[in-house]
């Protein structure tokens, strides 16, 4: 190991954690090994289900009966702490080891002001008086980047915003100067820039204090900034430990490996993601061996017998046998500079597993051939143009063809007035919320357009409004030359919900929990008079099933029994049933593992070349963006910032807010690299800025920018909306 | 799949609720209390040992013997006999019947009102929900008793010559009249969070009707507080009616409840022949009992929370 000769402060060896039930006990953990010292941050990575979050809760003590420590030890500083009494564990936390959780709302108590709660923390480890408990944590919210600290110290935690809460959650934290941190997905409820923001934080207060940090994420763009060592856990064990630079170039073992080239990244341009085929499995099914020999492309006779124990590779530990064997692990995943080229050894070692592209497309062609073809949209000539950049609809006489969707002005407010007696009383005036106010764009058939913003800026709802779930408040929506709202609302409404189907974000919600999947994919045939009856429609639905990489075998099943992926993959193939032409998709990957994402996302993006659909892509995540769209809307507070084609956006992005957004993703290219994050948060949207609603975030506002609104207007093929970026002044 | 999957009746014994029974003492001993004295009232005709209505049968020379244990029973009357010489077992058993019945059409229709009112409430908000909500605010402010007092005094005073059938009629709609507003606001509850969920959304953008949204999609998923209330409810609406009934405004006298069995006993309680109206009193208190303790356990199993 290349740790100094000084002991780790934490040390955690062979832990086993059972979680005994009625169906025998589940090995949560098994067997997990790796050591801290004092200063470093280690990054524990890893999909949901590897056990990072229990190992977490392990060290501090947290872990939730019935599941239990079986065997294996913790030590800190040398001393075993996984075996204390609860006195011991009290005297342990908070004073020596610190915690972080996600979700920042619910770790800070609604009913004690953040002052209190601060105060309580610190006089419960430290011997000092309630005033001067007050002062330091006075102090500690001002290290933490909270302005007017001494006012803010009697605010509760619902006065405060997301990102303000979880600096109050890691001033908690750092109350009792603890030795070790360990957070739990800390940025992952948060914004991207505000992530960026909180990162950079604890990066800095850490260094200061000489803490040490376990940060726990499923993000390896956030490890890549900010860990010195990466863990990468899978199926409850400890796949691969080593320096960061190592396991993201140079990853001995093929799930990291495949992972890392799986992972969306913002300067790669490759049209189709590298995916893992399979998902992790089960805890009552984990396979004999090595846990990931079924997902393995290299896997040998040796990895389905006998489990491998972590060996030294390069600077780190894999457990993986093609180590041993001289079988070429590392000319499989030798030191590559682009990720393509990290891509291609793989790929050409993988060539003998039947790509799963061609499965789907040999699916589709079958699907169609069934007694519900498709005959509504010819594959046309634009379908698999990915690179033509010219989508402003304003240009018209370049476009041959009218778009397929065209938005013109679209705005949608909510009354969230207070009731009308109290606004009586109280002398309030009425309150709108604009949560869209004011958007044109148009998408060309075959096409994919994202709409990318934080939470809060309307793009969900500029998805809720194309698909006719809400009524716009103003402006107009045009489906292949008709008002679309209109056809809503009168007679032919279902001949035009054929036409345009929804993909939602969250897969537990999506679907009917006490329906059948086969009921599920069956409804909008049923409903449509596509299919007589449940029975007729049968063939049809194992088709779309089978057309998403699922089988007949699954038509009795019910939602619960399927993976977040799968569960995705059947609101596709519901989405898909009635031969749709438009799919609005909310962010339908965000709730998904990356490698899950991978595979979604490549099946999304072979449908629609199989059948020509055309997407609005809705997402937070820009990597993500850049791989699937051909043009980006960015939205800002409800407005359109900045409509761009993609390459065009992410090589020369113009809009102060699309630079600062680029900026502020992690890279994992850019280990330990120094930025600057943007400043300040989304204000509310309530109360928006006058003027350019971005103009107090933004460095080069003006007193025009503070006074009025900028109007999106065509510059050099993109749109901007931005008085400066108009009037040609140096950014 | 390579191996058979288990048919429908082996998941179903597997499953986790049925788990849960098999293995909860007080659910299985409840359960079996309950069925017994359902199989007692609905099998009565045929095996009662005597028909307590056949005037005929009656012999007043054996009125009030005490039970068959005691020195001057007789073992013909296992329970001992009423003043008109009416076997208590009997009696027990058509009386039970009769409480059942009302007990469970009572909750059946409670929660037919309640559920549809619930559901229309929290699908549409707005007017429907305000509307339905004060009035089932207006309704909880009255004892239930004195509501079903009220609904049945109404009654008589406007069929005087009821006979049975409307007298039964009454009786049950008073019960339901008080009934209904739990599960309505239970549901109410529930829909106003399926609503919003995307499976709800989902069904919209394929352009499913709203009442078929309602009935096919949210029903099914915010059934199962109403299980557990109606359960418990079954043993208040038998209480409720046996309140009725003693108080004379239940079920007619030619057909007597527990709650009637009940009252007439009470007339003998201090003269020492306890037996008339101890009886039914324990049958009720048995019935009552399982059915909440099964709607204990339903409760606990169905809590995720709690798993």
């Amino acid at each position: 190991m290349d740790l100094p000769h000084t002991a780790p402060l934490l040390e955690v060896k062979d832990l086993v954690v059972e979680f005994p039930s009625r169906r025998g006990v589940l090995r949560a953990l098994d067997g997990v090994s790796f050591s801290v010292a004092a200063g470093e941050v280690l990054g524990v990575v890893g999909e949901s289900g590897a056990g990072k979050s229990l190992t977490g809760a392990s060290i501090i003590g947290l872990l939730e009966p019935p599941g239990r420590i079986a065997s294996g030890g913790i030590w800190f500083d040398g001393q075993r702490i996984d075996n204390l009494d609860p006195e011991g564990l009290r005297r342990l936390r908070g004073r020596h080891i610190g915690a972080i959780f996600q979700d920042p709302l619910t770790s800070l108590n609604p009913l004690y002001s953040v002052g209190q709660q601060l105060v309580e923390t610190i006089q419960a480890h430290l011997p000092v008086s309630a005033h001067e408990a007050r002062e330091r944590a006075v102090a500690l919210l001002q290290e933490t980047g909270i302005a007017a600290a001494r006012e803010r110290l009697d605010h509760y935690p619902h006065q405060f915003s997301g990102g303000m809460r979880q600096r109050v959650v890691i001033a908690l934290a750092l109350a009792a100067e603890p030795r070790l941190i360990v957070a739990d997905e800390p940025t992952t409820a948060l914004d991207v820039s505000v992530q960026a923001q909180i990162i950079g934080l604890l990066k800095r207060l850490c260094r200061e204090r000489g803490a040490a940090v376990v940060l726990i994420t499923h993000d390896m763009g956030v490890i890549a900034e900010t860990c010195d060592r990466v863990a990468v856990m899978y199926a409850g064990r400890v796949a691969e430990i080593g320096p960061v630079d190592a396991i993201i170039h140079r990853s001995a073992h093929p799930y990291s490996a495949g992972l890392m080239a799986s992972i969306p990244d913002i300067d790669g341009d490759d049209e189709r993601l590298h995916q893992i085929d399979g998902s992790m499995p089960r805890l009552n099914a984990i396979p004999s061996g090595c846990a990931y020999h079924p997902r393995c492309a290299h896997a040998l006779p040796r990895c389905t017998q006998q489990r491998p124990e972590l060996q030294s590779v390069g600077q780190g530990l894999a457990a993986c046998w093609l180590i041993d064997a001289a079988a070429p692990a590392h000319a499989l995943v030798g030191a590559v500079q682009t990720r393509s080229e990290r891509v291609a050894p793989l790929a050409r070692a993988m060539a003998g597993v039947p790509a799963a592209r061609s499965l789907v497309q040999a699916n589709t062609a079958a699907a169609h051939s069934g007694p519900i073809a498709a005959p509504n949209t010819p594959i046309s000539d634009t379908a698999g143009d990915v690179g033509q950049p010219d989508t402003s609809a304003s240009a018209a006489g370049l476009q041959p063809t009218t778009p397929l969707v065209q938005v013109r002005d679209l705005a949608r407010h909510f009354d969230v007035s207070a009731p009308w007696l109290n606004r009586v009383l109280e002398r309030q005036p009425r309150q709108w919320l604009h949560a869209v106010d004011g958007v044109d764009f148009a998408i060309p058939r075959g096409q994919t357009m994202a709409l990318v913003g934080e939470s809060g800026c309307g793009k969900s709802t500029v998805a809720r409004l194309l698909v006719g779930l809400y009524q716009p408040s103003r402006g107009q929506v045009q489906f292949d030359g008709q008002d679309a709202h209109a056809a809503f609302a009168g007679r032919d409404a279902l001949a035009l919900r054929r036409r345009i189907q929804m993909i939602f974000q969250d897969p537990y919600a999506s679907l009917n929990p006490r329906w059948t999947v086969g009921d599920v994919v069956a409804e909008p045939l049923l409903e449509h008079g596509l299919a007589p009856s449940r029975a007729a429609a049968q063939d049809a639905v194992v088709g779309l099933l089978q057309s998403v990489g699922l089988g007949s075998a699954d038509l009795g099943k019910y939602p619960h029994q399927f993976s977040g992926g799968q569960r995705q993959r059947i609101s596709i193939a519901r989405a898909l049933a009635t031969a749709p032409e438009f799919l609005v998709c909310d962010e339908p990957t965000s709730a998904l593992d990356v490698s899950v994402q991978a595979q979604v996302l490549n099946l999304m993006g072979d449908l629609q070349r199989a059948r020509g659909l055309t997407y609005l892509f809705i997402s937070h995540n820009l990597a993500v963006v850049r791989h699937v769209s051909d043009q980006v809307g960015v939205m800002y507070l409800g407005r359109l910032v900045e409509v761009a084609p993609t390459r065009r956006l992410f090589a020369q992005p113009r809009h102060p807010y699309t630079r600062m957004l680029i900026d502020a993703i992690p890279r994992m290219r850019d280990h330990g690299r120094e930025r600057t994050p943007v400043q300040g948060e989304v204000p509310n949207p309530l109360q928006p800025p006058t003027g350019c609603s971005f103009h107090p975030r933004c460095p080069w506002a003006d007193a025009r920018c503070r006074s009025e609104r900028p109007v999106l207007q065509t510059i050099d093929g993109v749109q901007v909306a931005c008085h400066a970026v108009q009037e040609g002044r140096p950014l | 799949m390579s191996q058979a999957s288990p048919s429908a009746w082996a998941r179903w014994w597997d499953s986790d609720l049925v788990h849960s029974f098999r293995h909860s003492p007080t659910a299985v001993v409840a359960a079996l209390l309950a069925l017994a004295c359902v199989l007692a009232a609905v099998l009565a005709p045929w095996i009662a040992p005597h028909n307590p209505f056949d005037l005929a049968t009656l012999e007043l020379a054996d009125s009030r013997l005490p039970p068959a244990w005691s020195a001057e029973g007789n073992p013909k009357y296992w329970l001992g006999t009423d003043d008109q010489g009416r076997d208590i077992l009997s009696a027990l058993m058509f009386g039970a019947r009769i409480s059942l019945l009302v007990g469970l059409s009572s909750v059946a229709l409670s929660v037919l009102l309640g559920v549809s009112l619930g559901l229309w409430a929290g699908f549409w908000g707005g007017k429907w929900d305000a509307l339905i909500m004060r009035t089932c605010d207006v309704m909880l402010s009255f004892p239930a008793i004195l509501v079903a007092l009220l609904i049945a005094g109404v009654g008589r005073a406007l069929f005087p010559q009821a006979h049975e059938a409307l007298a039964f009629g009454v009786l049950i709609a008073s019960i339901t009249l008080t009934g209904w507003v739990q599960y309505a606001r239970t549901v109410r509850g529930s829909t106003l969070v399926e609503r919003h969920k995307e499976y709800v959304q989902a069904a919209r953008v394929t352009g499913v009707s709203p009442a078929r949204i309602m009935r096919r999609h949210v029903l099914p998923n915010v059934m199962g507080p109403v299980l557990v209330l109606a359960t418990i409810q079954v043993a208040t609406a038998i209480i409720t009616e046996a309140t009725l009934s003693f108080l004379g405004v239940g079920a007619p006298p030619t057909s007597p409840s527990l709650g009637t069995l009940i009252r007439v006993g009470n007339d003998y309680l201090f003269s020492g022949e306890w037996w008339i109206t101890i009886f039914p009193g324990l049958m009720l208190v048995l019935i009552s009992l399982s059915v909440n303790l099964l709607g204990d356990w339903l409760r606990d199993a169905l809590n995720p929370r709690l798993q």
